[in-house]
C-alpha cells in the first residue's frame, strides 16, 4: 500500500525535558520522525519544551512550538495549525498521555485531528495493565497473576491472594516510577501508598513477584497490511526485579534455544496484533522461569521506546524512522533498508555481534537515595557497545561509562572483602554489580554459586571467569608476547586493564607503545543489519581484535574530502546530556555543508549524534584515549593519499573529550579549535589567576588547604561564608556552601580524604549575588557574544539548576558592557578558538569572574533558539579556520550586532531546569530534601518564550513541572534574612486573591506590612500542621527560603519533600518567588498565546539591534 | 576466549586458495565439503542435524555458538549432518535447563570436524562476492602445508551436478501416526525430510507414510495417500530425475502434492521449469518471502543453495495446465513457490516447518490440508 494521500499535516508531540526514564533516545526518534514526514512532503508541526533538542531545531519542522507539553498548549497549536493527524508515539509516555488527555477532552474531535500509529484504543489496550493481561491470557500466553487496586483496602485483600513478596506497579507513569517490590507487611504498606499517590488514576497493580526469572525484550514492527517483524531480542543480565533501564542489557539474547526464542516471538506477535498497534514500533518485555522456561509476558510500550532507540543503534535498523514512514501508509516491504540499499525493510536483522548496554546512575548526587536497584529506573544515562563477542562488547562498555573505574581491574579492590561477603553483597541489585561478580570469582567463587547469589545466568557469569582466567594467565605470562596480547584485546581488555595486570610496562602508554610495536591493532567492521549477507552502504563501524590473520578491516577509502572528527560526550549524566550532543550534530552538520567529510565517535545509544546519517562515518567507540587514536588511525589510513585527517574537535562533547586534548595532540592528533595549552589556562585555579589578574578582572577571593587548620586559616582570612569543594574527587563534587568553622570542620571530614595530592579549594561565597552566564565565540581576534544569560536564582545555586532568563531582564547597559569587555578579556587571556562559556557573580556593582569553560555549554542550544544564532556551527566552522568576519560575510553569524544587544523588542526566553528529586527515596523510604545548591543536580531543562518574562516564565514553570497556581492557598516560610525582600511578592500575592499561609515568625512580618495571612504550625507543632495540609492538597503553592547554615533545619525538609511528592511548584528562593508572581499574573490574565520558533526568530533577525 | 595452545590450531582452506586459521573445534581431523554461511541467530542445533546441509562446511555468522548446549528435543533427524562447523566463539559451558550436553560433545561423539576462532565474517564476505565453494578444515594430523590443503580441497568433488538425496534418505518406508484421529494419509518422499515436518501434520491429523527416495509410483499409492509430500534436501535438483518422473505420475493422477526446498524445485522440474545454482544460496531464518496473491510478507526459514527458474508472478504453461510463480523474495527476486492451477500441487522454496526459524508459513500445512479436503469432496 502507498503513500496515504488523505494526510497532509502531521502534528508531531516531542518528549520534553530530559528525566530519568525518559532521555534523549526521544529527540533520536523524533527527529528521525521529523526528517522522514518532510522528506515525504508532508507539513510537519511540532511541540516540544526541551531546547536542548535537535528535533526543536527550526530546519527540522514547519513549524516548531517550543512550549509546554500540555493538553491545554498542545490544543492552542492544533487550534493554529490545524493538523490533518497528530503522531503522538515517537514522543515517550510523555506524548502518549497528551495524546490520550486530547482526546479525552474532545481536542481531537473538536479539530478532527486523526491519531496516527496507535490509536487511543489500543494505547489503553497497551497501557492498561489489567486489560492487557486479560489480552494475554486471550492469545494463550501467560502473564503474573495480579490484582488492580483503587485503595489500601483493596491492596490487603489482594496480597492476601497473592501472598508476598508482591511488585506494586501503578498504572500509566514511566520508568517504573513509584513501582516497587514488597517483602514484608511493613514495605507494602509504604509502597502501595507511594504507588497511588504517583499513578495519575490512583489505581496500582498488585502483583505476583517473577523475581529472579531470566528477563527479555522484543522489539517488534507493524504495518498497515499487518507485516509484522521482529527488530531485536534483548536479553537483560541483571534478573526481574532490576528495570530494564538499570540492568546491562545484551543483544542479540544469548541463553536462548530456537524453540524458546520462537515461542518468545510467537507470543509478541499475537499480543501486538491483539492489542491492536495498527502500525510501528512497540516493546513487549518477558520473564522466563531459569529451571522450567515458564515464559510470562510484563508489558507492552504500544510506541518507540528507549529500547527501540537502543535496538536501532544495535541492528542498523532505523525504527524510529520506519515507523513514521509506516504511520503515513506505506509497507514494510516498500521501504528500503538504507544499509543495504537493495533489500527492503521487511525482514529481521541478524547480527555477527554482540552488544552491550550499561547504565550510568549518578547515585552520588543524592546523599540519602537507596543506591539499590528495583523496578523504578533511577540510571540518568547508558552507553552501548559492540564487539564480535560478550566480553569484547562488555570491555567496551565498561571503559565507556567514564566513572572511576574503567573496567575490571583499573580501580583498587574494595579493602576487607572475603569471598562470602562479596558473594552476599551479590543478592542485593547495585550499580557495577559486574564488578562484584568479577571480585567473586577471583575470590574462589565457583560460577553456580554466584549465578545462584546474583541471579544472572551462568553462561554470562562463566564469560566473566573466562575473564579472571584470563587475567591469571597474563599474569603468570614470563613475557607478554603477541599472541597472548593479541587474545587480551580480543577479550575486551583495554591497555590500562592490561597496564594494571603487568606493572613492568610502565602503564598504558607502555602498553600501547608495545601493542603497535607487535601489530596488535584492532580491525573495523561493519553494523549492517545481514550479518554480511549484503553489501553495506553505511559506513556505520566498531572495532575488533581478530586472532585469525585473515581478518580484514571494512573502512572503505575516502581521498577527495579532507576527514574532521567530532568526539561525542558518551553516556548522559547530571551535568553533561543531551546539550552536549547537540553540539556535537550542529557541528557534523555544519563542516558537512563547508566540505569535510565528517566522522562522529561516540558511545551513547540515545542521541541523534549516533544516527548512522548524522555523520558521514560514524564510528560506535568508547571516547577513551586508546579506543580514540585507533580510530584516528583507522581514518589516517583510509584518508592516505588525500587531504586525510584535517583535525579532530574536543570542544562540543563536554568534560569528556576536552580531557583527552593534551594527551591527543601530545600522540600528534591534530585538535583543532582551542589548544590544550589555553584549555589548561582556564581549568587551573592558579593559571586562570593569573589570566584574571592581567585583564584586571576580579574574582571571588579563595585559597588552597591541606588540613582543617589550612581552610580555616583561609576562611578566616577571606570571611564566612565560604564554598569549599575538593580540588579533585571521584563521581559527584562534593561542593558546599559552608557558613560557620563548625561545618567547615565537619565538611573537612566528610567531603574528601583532603591530602597534599587532593587539597580543597575555599572560595568567598558572594551572598545575594546575581549569577550571570554567557556563552561566546572567539576566533582570536574577535569575540562574538553569543547570550547572556541572567539567573532567576541567586549565585550559590547551580548554573545548571537555576532558571535564567535571555535577554537578562534586569541588567543595565553598563553591566553588560562589564560583561562584554570582561569576556574579551578572557577570550583573549586563553586563547580560545571556538566556544568559550564563563558564569559571573555580579555582587554590589562588582562583576565576579567565577569559572570559564573553554568549551561547548550546556546552555548552546538554548541560546541557539533564543537568539536565532547557531553558535555550535559558527563554532565548529571557526575551529577550522574560519573568522568570524566571514561567518558573518557568509550569513551563519548576523551581519553586525551579537547576542549582547538583541532588538529592544526581542522575546523573551526562558530556561528552567527540571529536577529528578521525587524519583529517589531514602532505605526508609522517605523522601529527598529538594533543596538546591551548587552541585548541579538537575536532569534536564525546559524553555518558555514569550513577548515578555512573565509569560516566558509561566510557560517554562508549566513546561517542567505543570502549571503554576492562579487561585488557593501560598504557603510562606523564609529565612530571617529574606524576610524583607518577600513582603513585596507576597502582597502581591494576596492581592492577587491568594490565601496566605505562614509560620508564625514569618507571619508577623507579613502582618505588620498589611498583609492578611493565617498561621499554621510547624511541622513539630504536631497535627494540622503546614505538612499535613500540603499532603492534603490545601496548599496550591510553597515559598520557603532555608536557614542559610548547611543540613537544612528539618521542618524545611519535611515541607520540601511533601511539596514535591504533592507536585506543587515549590519555591526555595526569594528571586524564585518575585519571577512566580510575575508568572501568576500573566495566567490570570490569561492572554497566553503559542508561537512558532520559525516566526519569533524570522522578527529576530529583522529586528534592528538596540 | 577460545584458548589456542598451539597445540590445536587448525585451517580452513578454500578451494580458490583462501585460509583461514584458528583451533580446532569438535572432532580433529580433515573434512571436506562446500563452504555456506548460514545467518540464524539460534538453532544450531537444528541446523546442524538438517539433512540439506549434509556435503556442506557451515559457518555461523552468529559469532556466540554452543550457549544454549545440546538436548534431547531439537534434533532434525536422527544425526549431525553438515561436513563440518566453522564458529567464532564457542561456548565454555552451555546454559539452558533443556541442555543434556554441550555442543562440542556432540561433535566430537559424531566425529564432526569443526574449527573456531576464524574471522567468520571475513569469510562470510569473501563467500558473498566469491561465491560459495569447496573447503576444507583441517586440524591434528591432518594439517600441511597450504598447497597440498588447496590440492585436497580441489580434489573434492562439486556441489554442482551431485546426487545426494539417496545418501540422507530412510532406507525403508516408516510410520508417523496422527495426534488424535486420523483425518488423512499422506506419503512423504523422503529427500532429507526434517522431523518437525511429520510432527507438525500430524498435529494436523495427519498420518505421515515416510518413504524412500527410491520408492516406486506402486510403493506410493500402496500407502493409499490422500495427499503426496515432497520433502527437502540436500544436492542439486537438477539430478533427481526419478523423482521427477514421480510427480508427473502424481500430478497426472491429480493427487494433492505439496513440496518444500528440494521438493518445491522437484515440482516445478516436473512442471517443466529449469534449475540453476545461486552464488552463495539464501540461508538463514530472516529471510522475507511475498505471497504475490495477497502481496503479504513472511518471515522465513530458508536453505537452499539452487533456485527455480522464473519470474515473481509469472504465468506459465505445463502439461499440466497453467501454473504460476506464486511466492518470490524481495531481497533478489529468487523465485519462492510455484503452484499447479488446474491440478491441486503447490510448493515453497522455504521451510513452513521452521525448526529453527520463524513460524509464519506454518499455515502452508492446513493449506495442503485443504486441498485433500475439496479432493475428498
Ligand atoms: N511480577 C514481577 N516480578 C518481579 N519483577 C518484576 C515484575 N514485573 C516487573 N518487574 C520488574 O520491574 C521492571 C519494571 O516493570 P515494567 O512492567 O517494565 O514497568 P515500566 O513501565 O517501568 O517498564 C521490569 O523491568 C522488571 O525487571
Ligand atoms: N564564589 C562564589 N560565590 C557564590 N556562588 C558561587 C561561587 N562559586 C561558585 N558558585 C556557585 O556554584 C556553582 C557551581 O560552581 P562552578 O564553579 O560553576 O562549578 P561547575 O564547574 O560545576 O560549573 C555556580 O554556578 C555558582 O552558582
Ligand atoms: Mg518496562
Ligand atoms: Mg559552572
Amino acid at each position: 500500500m502507498p503513500k496515504r494521500t488523505d494526510i497532509e499535516h502531521v502534528m508531531v508531540i516531542g518528549s520534553g525535558p530530559i528525566v530519568i526514564g525518559q532521555a534523549c533516545e526521544f529527540d533520536y526518534s523524533g527527529t528521525q520522525a521529523c526528517r522522514v514526514l518532510r522528506a515525504e512532503g508532508l507539513r510537519v508541526t511540532l511541540v516540544n519544551s526541551n531546547p536542548a533538542t535537535i528535533m526543536t531545531d527550526p530546519e527540522f519542522a514547519d513549524a516548531t512550538y517550543i512550549e509546554p507539553i500540555s493538553v491545554e498548549f498542545v490544543e492552542k497549536v492544533i487550534a493554529r495549525e490545524r493538523p490533518d493527524a497528530l503522531l503522538a508515539t515517537l514522543g515517550g509516555q510523555t506524548a502518549l498521555n497528551t495524546a490520550v488527555g486530547l482526546h479525552e477532552q474532545g481536542v481531537l474531535e473538536k479539530y478532527n485531528v486523526e491519531l496516527i500509529g496507535a490509536d487511543i484504543e489500543a494505547i489503553q489496550r497497551g497501557e492498561d495493565r489489567q486489560r492487557f493481561k486479560d489480552i494475554v491470557r486471550s492469545v494463550g500466553a501467560e502473564v503474573p497473576r495480579s490484582a488492580v487496586c483503587r485503595s489500601m483496602d483493596e491492596v490487603r485483600v489482594a496480597v492476601k491472594e497473592l501472598g508476598l513478596p508482591v511488585v506494586i506497579r501503578p498504572s500509566f507513569t514511566m520508568g517504573g516510577l513509584g513501582s516497587g517490590m514488597a517483602h514484608t507487611p511493613e514495605q507494602l504498606e509504604r509502597l502501595a501508598a507511594v504507588g497511588l499517590a504517583e499513578s495519575p488514576v490512583t489505581e496500582v497493580l498488585i502483583e505476583e513477584s517473577v523475581l529472579g526469572w531470566k528477563e527479555f525484550e522484543l522489539e517488534l514492527m507493524r504495518d498497515r497490511r499487518d507485516n509484522v517483524v521482529v527488530v531485536c531480542s534483548i536479553e537483560n543480565i541483571d534478573p526481574m526485579g532490576v528495570h530494564t533501564g538499570d540492568s546491562v542489557t545484551v543483544a542479540p539474547a544469548m541463553t536462548l534455544t530456537d524453540r524458546e526464542y520462537q515461542h518468545m516471538r510467537d507470543v509478541g506477535i499475537a499480543v501486538l496484533r491483539e492489542v491492536g498497534v495498527d502500525t510501528g514500533g512497540c516493546n513487549i518485555q518477558f520473564a522466563v522461569h531459569p529451571e522450567t522456561g515458564r515464559l510470562v509476558v510484563i508489558e507492552m510500550n504500544p510506541r518507540v521506546s528507549r529500547s527501540s532507540a537502543l535496538a536501532s543503534k544495535a541492528t542498523g535498523f532505523p525504527i524510529a524512522k520506519i515507523a513514521a514512514k509506516l504511520a503515513i501508509g506505506y509497507t514494510l516491504d516498500e521501504i528500503t533498508n538504507d544499509i543495504t540499499g537493495e533489500t527492503p525493510a521487511s525482514f529481521e536483522p541478524t547480527l555477527d555481534y554482540v552488544v552491550v548496554k550499561v547504565p550510568r546512575f549518578a547515585f552520588e548526587k543524592f546523599p540519602g537515595a537507596d543506591p539499590t536497584l528495583t523496578t523504578t529506573m533511577k540510571s540518568v544515562g547508558e552507553a552501548m557497545s559492540i564487539g564480535r563477542s560478550f566480553v569484547e562488547a562488555l570491555g567496551k562498555a565498561l571503559r565507556s561509562m567514564e566513572t572511576a573505574q574503567a573496567g575490571f581491574w583499573t580501580g583498587p579492590d574494595p579493602g576487607g572483602e572475603s569471598m562470602r561477603s562479596v558473594v552476599d553483597a551479590l543478592r542485593t541489585p547495585h550499580d557495577g554489580r559486574l564488578y562484584t561478580v568479577e571480585r567473586a570469582l577471583r575470590l574462589g567463587a565457583g560460577v553456580a554459586e554466584v549465578s545462584a547469589a546474583s541471579g544472572i545466568d551462568p553462561w554470562f557469569v562463566d564469560q566473566v571467569a573466562a575473564l579472571v582466567e584470563l587475567r591469571a594467565e597474563l599474569i603468570a605470562a614470563p613475557v607478554l608476547d603477541a599472541p597472548l596480547l593479541r587474545r587480551a584485546k580480543r577479550a575486551g581488555l583495554s591497555d590500562r586493564q592490561v597496564a594494571a595486570l603487568r606493572p613492568e610496562l610502565a602503564g598504558e602508554d607502555g602498553v600501547r607503545t608495545l601493542r603497535h610495536r607487535l601489530g596488535v591493532r584492532p580491525v573495523f567492521k561493519t553494523v549492517d543489519t545481514c550479518a554480511a549477507e549484503f553489501a553495506a552502504r553505511t559506513p556505520y563501524h566498531y572495532s575488533a581484535y581478530e586472532t585469525d590473520p585473515a581478518a580484514e578491516s571494512e573502512v572503505a577509502t575516502q581521498r577527495d574530502r579532507p576527514k574532521v572528527l567530532i568526539l561525542g560526550s558518551g553516556p548522559n549524566r547530571i551535568g553533561q546530556g543531551i546539550e552536549f550532543d547537540y553540539s556535537c550534530v550542529h557541528a557534523a552538520m555544519a563542516l558537512r555543508a563547508a566540505g569535510f567529510e565528517t566522522v562522529m565517535i561516540n558511545c551513547n545509544p540515545e542521541t541523534v549524534s549516533t544516527d548512522y546519517d548524522t555523520a558521514d562515518r560514524l564510528y560506535f567507540e568508547p571516547l577513551t584515549f586508546e579506543d580514540v587514536l585507533e580510530v584516528v588511525h583507522a581514518e589516517r589510513a583510509s584518508g592516505a593519499g588525500g587531504p586525510g585527517v584535517a583535525g579532530v574537535i574536543v570542544q562540543l562533547g563536554g568534560q569528556t573529550p576536552l580531557g583527552l586534548a593534551r594527551r591527543l595532540a601530545d600522540a600528534g592528533v591534530p585538535v583543532v579549535g582551542t589548544p590544550p595549552e589555553a584549555i589548561h589556562l582556564a581549568e587551573d585555579r592558579g593559571a586562570f589567576g593569573d589570566v584574571l589578574t592581567q585583564a584586571g578582572l576580579p574574582a571571588p577571593r579563595y585559597g588552597t588547604a591541606t588540613s582543617f587548620a589550612g581552610a580555616k586559616r583561609i576562611a578566616d582570612e577571606i570571611g564566612y561564608p565560604v564554598l569549599v569543594r575538593p580540588s579533585y574527587v571521584l563521581g559527584g563534587r562534593g561542593m558546599e556552601i559552608v557558613y560557620d568553622e563548625g561545618s567547615l570542620a565537619s565538611y573537612i571530614e566528610r567531603a574528601t580524604a583532603v591530602s597534599p595530592e587532593h587539597p580543597v579549594l575555599v572560595d568567598r561565597f558572594l551572598d545575594d549575588a546575581v549569577e550571570i552566564d554567557v556563552d561566546a565565540l572567539c576566533d582570536g581576534t574577535e569575540v562574538f557574544l553569543g547570550g547572556v544569560m541572567e539567573h532567576i536564582e541567586e549565585a550559590g545555586i547551580h548554573s545548571g539548576d537555576s532558571s535564567c532568563a535571555l535577554p537578562p531582564i534586569t541588567l543595565g547597559r553598563s553591566d553588560l558592557e562589564a560583561i562584554r569587555r570582561s569576556t574579551t578579556g578572557i577570550a583573549m587571556g586563553i586563547g580560545v578558538r571556538g566556544l568559550l562559556n564563563v558564569q559571573y557573580a555580579l555582587k554590589d556593582d562588582v562583576l565576579y569572574v567565577l569559572e570559564a569553560n573553554p568549551r561547548a555549554s550546556r546552555t548552546v542550544p538554548f541560546v541557539s533558539k533564543a537568539t536565532a544564532v547557531p553558535l555550535a556551527k559558527a563554532a565548529a566552522r571557526i575551529m577550522l579556520g574560519a573568522t568570524i568576519a566571514d561567518l558573518r560575510a557568509e550569513g551563519l553569524l548576523p551581519a553586525q550586532g551579537d547576542g549582547a544587544d538583541l532588538p529592544a523588542d526581542a522575546p523573551v526566553a526562558v530556561k528552567e531546569a527540571v529536577l529528578p528529586f521525587h524519583r529517589f527515596r531514602t532505605p526508609e523510604g522517605h523522601g529527598l530534601d529538594s533543596l538546591l545548591g551548587p552541585e548541579m543536580k538537575s536532569t534536564g531543562e525546559v524553555m518558555g518564550i514569550d513577548a515578555s518574562f512573565g509569560k516566558a516564565f509561566a510557560k517554562s514553570q508549566a513546561a517542567a513541572y505543570g502549571s503554576l497556581p492562579t487561585t488557593g492557598a501560598v504557603f510562606v516560610s523564609v529565612a530571617n534574612r529574606d524576610k524583607r525582600a518577600m513582603v513585596f511578592p507576597v502582597k502581591r500575592l494576596a492581592d492577587l486573591g491568594f490565601q496566605i499561609l505562614a509560620t508564625s515568625g514569618t507571619a508577623q512580618v507579613l502582618r505588620r506590612n498589611g498583609i492578611p495571612c493565617t498561621v499554621v504550625r510547624k511541622h513539630f507543632e504536631g497535627d494540622g500542621n503546614i505538612v499535613d495540609l500540603i499532603r492534603d492538597g490545601q496548599v496550591q503553592m510553597v515559598i520557603n527560603t532555608p536557614y542559610g547554615n548547611h543540613g537544612p533545619r528539618l521542618d524545611g525538609y519535611e515541607i520540601r519533600t511533601a511539596a514535591v511528592s504533592r507536585d506543587i511548584p515549590c519555591v526555595t528562593t526569594i528571586q524564585g518567588a518575585a519571577a512566580a508572581v510575575h508568572g501568576i499574573e500573566a495566567l490570570i490574565h490569561q492572554d497566553i498565546g503559542v508561537e512558532p520558533l520559525q516566526a519569533l526568530q524570522a522578527a529576530l533577525r529583522a529586528g534592528q539591534p538596540r | 576466549m577460545s584458548g589456542n595452545e598451539q597445540s590445536n590450531t587448525a585451517a580452513l582452506v578454500l578451494e580458490d586458495g583462501r585460509v583461514f586459521r584458528g583451533e580446532s573445534f569438535g572432532a580433529t581431523g580433515r573434512t571436506l565439503g562446500e563452504v555456506v554461511f548460514c545467518t540464524g541467530m539460534t538453532g544450531y542445533q537444528e541446523t546442524l542435524t538438517d539433512p540439506s546441509y549434509h556435503r556442506q562446511i557451515v559457518v555461523a555468522t552468529a559469532p556466540q555458538i554452543g550457549n544454549t548446549g545440546w538436548n534431547d528435543e531439537d534434533d532434525e533427524s536422527d544425526r549431525i549432518w553438515v561436513a563440518g562447523y566453522v564458529v567464532r566463539d564457542p561456548a565454555r559451558m552451555p546454559s539452558n535447563w533443556r541442555s543434556r550436553r554441550s555442543l562440542p560433545e556432540a561433535l566430537v561423539s559424531q566425529g564432526v570436524v569443526g574449527i573456531a576462532g576464524v574471522d567468520t565474517r571475513t569469510l562470510t564476505r569473501h563467500i558473498r562476492e566469491r561465491g560459495a565453494m569447496r573447503a576444507g578444515v583441517f586440524s591434528g594430523p591432518a594439517l600441511a602445508d597450504e598447497a597440498s590443503m588447496v590440492d585436497q580441497v580441489r580434489s573434492g568433488p562439486q556441489m554442482l551436478g551431485a546426487d545426494l538425496a539417496g545418501e540422507v534418505s530412510t532406507g525403508a518406508t516408516y510410520r508417523v501416526p496422527a495426534v488424535g484421529e486420523r483425518r488423512f494419509r499422506v506419503a512423504a518422499l523422503d529427500l532429507g525430510i526434517k522431523s518437525n515436518t511429520p510432527r507438525m501434520l500430524a498435529q494436523r491429523g495427519v498420518e505421515t507414510h515416510v518413504l524412500p527416495v527410491s520408492a516406486s509410483l506402486d510403493d506410493l499409492l500402496g500407502v493409499e495417500p490422500d495427499g503426496v509430500f515432497l520433502s527437502n534436501g540436500p544436492g542439486d535438483p537438477a539430478t533427481t530425475d526419478h523423482a521427477v518422473t514421480l510427480t508427473r505420475s502424481v500430478l497426472e493422477r491429480r493427487i494433492p502434492l505439496f513440496g518444500i526446498c528440494f521438493g518445491n524445485q522437484v515440482l516445478g522440474r516436473a512442471l517443466g521449469r529449469g534449475t540453476y545454482k545461486l552464488r552463495y544460496g539464501h540461508r538463514g531464518i530472516n529471510i522475507p518471502v511475498i505471497d504475490t496473491a495477497t502481496g503479504r510478507v513472511a518471515i522465513t526459514a530458508q536453505n537452499h543453495g539452487f533456485a527455480l527458474e522464473g519470474e515473481p508472478g509469472e504465468r506459465f504453461g505445463t502439461p499440466f495446465g497453467v501454473a504460476t510463480v506464486s511466492h518470490y523474495c524481495p531481497n533478489d527476486g529468487c523465485v519462492e513457490g510455484v503452484r499447479a492451477l488446474e491440478v491441486p500441487a503447490f510448493g515453497v522454496q522455504y521451510h513452513p516447518e521452521a525448526a529453527a526459524g520463524p513460524h509464519d508459513a506454518a499455515a502452508l500445512f492446513d493449506e495442503f490440508l485443504g486441498l485433500m479436503e475439496n479432493h475428498d469432496a
